[in-house]
């Protein structure tokens, strides 16, 4: 289980990342130049992956095993109890924990709150408030470059998962699900995205936030659907939960594609799941003005 | 010997001086180790809502086993998690460097030099699990069974220690090894599952005995609940698991050291 990355164990290197992409970053208020740095920003956040390749490709092929302790803990379940759990089938479940694993790898936030929290404790953010570049949108590029990156990498492995499974595998029936879908997916990323940044921020007021860190991740991970579908909990749990932001970051995307969710419900969710978007996309920008009025550049 | 209890008594002293500075961030640990724990829990008691066993596991057995996992799982981070977690920035910074100029084990100086106070407190939790299932599963082990599952848990330690300083070492090549913390993690998730649901094939046998997660847990829970069987084997390939896993992060190190080029200096 993953659980309590210490203090002191956190990434340094980032730094010279920080200054080289200001560095060659121009001034500009020129809305296509605006554009351009934020390029540079997401080709920089590429290369600066691939220097670390190994450590890139040994992360995410270790991640496939706890899927495979998912397989055969569902497998024991369904052969001693020779029915449906909460609507799934054997395959409908193990089909389910794939697209967890997918869900994982193109949206949520691996290092980024580290590397953040680092930026600020470390004095790097001083390069940011004196250049015209905004934190927030060069943080955002540096996100969607490390997931179009770990997709690319755990493209194979993944794929070789799904192809194993290939008679698990369903297709929504509704050609309208898979645009539903992948906006709901960008929703949850963007979801995830925002509060590991607002976490992150914390790093203006405390020096150590992993422990904070570590236990909003200990409630997404159970909440979110992360070792069972959602809609296997007791129905007071899954009440309470549709109001959460948890469903939102994996659940939910995941039940739009399976087709769980239809008709008002999934409008409802919809609502509920922007609300969710512009609520943490409004946190993380006042954490980081707050922050920066309480900031005093220690080192740099 | 004495003078590596005497080194680790001092470095000991130190964590705890260094630990009760930081009380806040003491509690906030605890705590949150707490909130993983509950969830394993709530895991089990959602997956027992709709089976009675899980192989030849019963609910309460289960449970025990998740605690005996709890109580290694802490006791190995109290004493080494920290450290192993460095290795890769020692490597990365040259700072190893000072380490190797020790007049002491190189590997005892690396993995010794911090202590989780916060650990022990939950590897009690585990403790109090493990005996609260046993009441509930009505079972009193005998006294040579307690001390079996003493004996286990330590080789349990080992094996943790040893499967992640393996893959700590690796960062000597790779250099941000922090996946390899992941990795960590990633692999003893499946040392809480009963034993019974893996079947037979490569899977089982490459984590039984090549990388021993499966057994590392499951061991003790058996030997303290039906030790009267059949202890005798299953203790043998805990010893046999933690001697190779012990061994080859050995040499895998001094391997390692051979090929250290340092960072800064």
């Amino acid at each position: 289980m993953l659980s309590s990355v210490r203090p002191g164990f956190q990434l340094r290197n980032h730094s010279a990342l920080a200054a080289f992409a200001v560095g060659t970053i121009h001034c500009s208020t020129n809305r296509r130049m605006n554009l351009a740095k934020y390029a540079k920003v997401f080709d920089i956040g590429l290369q600066n992956t691939f220097v670390y390749r190994w450590n890139f490709l040994l992360r995410s092929l270790f991640g496939f095993v706890p899927l495979a302790g998912t397989v055969f803990i569902w497998r024991a379940i369904f052969a001693e109890r020779q029915q449906s759990v909460g609507g799934y089938e054997y395959h409908s479940m193990i089909y389910y924990f794939m697209l967890t694993i997918l869900v994982d790898n193109l949206v949520t936030p691996t290092e980024d709150e580290w590397q953040i929290a680092a930026d600020i404790r470390d004095g790097l953010i001083n390069s940011f408030l004196t250049k015209p570049i905004n934190y927030l949108a060069y943080r955002v590029s540096l996100f969607l470059s490390y997931r179009v990156l770990y997709t690319v990498v755990t493209l194979l492995p993944v794929a070789a998962i799904f192809w194993y499974f290939r008679d698990y595998i369903t297709l929504p029936r509704d050609p309208l699900t898979w645009p539903l879908a992948v906006v709901s997916l960008a929703m949850a990323g963007m979801i995830q995205f925002f509060v590991a940044y607002s976490l992150a921020m914390l790093a203006f007021w405390i020096l150590e936030i992993s422990t904070i860190v570590f236990i909003l991740y200990s409630f997404e991970y159970f909440l979110s659907g992360h070792i069972f579908p959602l809609d296997i909990m007791p129905a007071w749990l899954q009440g309470a939960l549709q109001w959460l932001p948890f469903t939102y970051e994996l659940f939910f995307p995941i039940a739009v594609f399976l087709e769980k969710v239809r008709g008002a419900q999934l409008w409802s969710g919809f609502a509920i799941q922007t609300g969710w978007l512009l609520a943490t996309w409004f946190t993380a920008r006042m954490m980081w003005s707050r922050g920066v009025r309480h900031y005093q550049a220690v080192g740099g | 010997m004495r003078r590596y209890l005497e080194i680790y008594g001092i470095m000991f002293r130190n964590s705890l001086i260094r630990e009760m500075n930081f009380k806040a961030n003491f509690i906030l640990w605890m705590f949150t180790e707490l909130l993983w724990f509950v969830g394993q829990i709530v895991f089990i008691e959602v997956l027992f809502q709709y089976v009675n066993r899980i192989g030849d596991w019963t609910k309460w057995e289960v449970v025990l086993l998740v605690g005996t996992h709890q109580i290694i799982g802490q006791l190995f981070q109290a004493f080494f998690y920290v450290n192993v977690a460095n290795l890769p920035e020692l490597v990365r910074t040259g700072k190893l460097d000072f380490m190797l100029l020790l007049p002491i084990d190189s590997q005892f100086a690396v993995s010794t030099r911090q202590f989780g106070m916060d650990n022990v407190v939950n590897a009690f939790v585990g403790i109090a699990i493990v005996a609260f299932s046993l009441v509930k599963l009505h079972v009193i082990p005998h006294a040579l069974q307690v001390l079996l599952f003493v004996v286990a848990l330590g080789l349990g330690v080992t094996i943790h220690y040893s499967i992640m300083f393996l893959l700590a070492t690796l960062s000597f090549w790779i250099v941000r090894a922090q996946g390899l913390i992941y990795g960590y993690f990633n692999l003893f998730n499946i040392a809480r599952y009963p034993d019974a649901i893996f079947r037979p094939g490569f899977f089982r046998f490459v984590f039984s005995w090549i990388i021993p997660v499966i057994v590392v847990a499951n061991v003790p829970a058996r030997l303290l609940m039906r030790g009267f069987v059949e202890p005798w084997p299953l203790l043998l390939q805990l010893v046999i698991a933690a001697t190779f896993c012990a061994g080859m992060s050995r040499l895998f190190f001094r391997f390692a050291l051979q090929h250290y080029s340092s960072a800064s200096s």
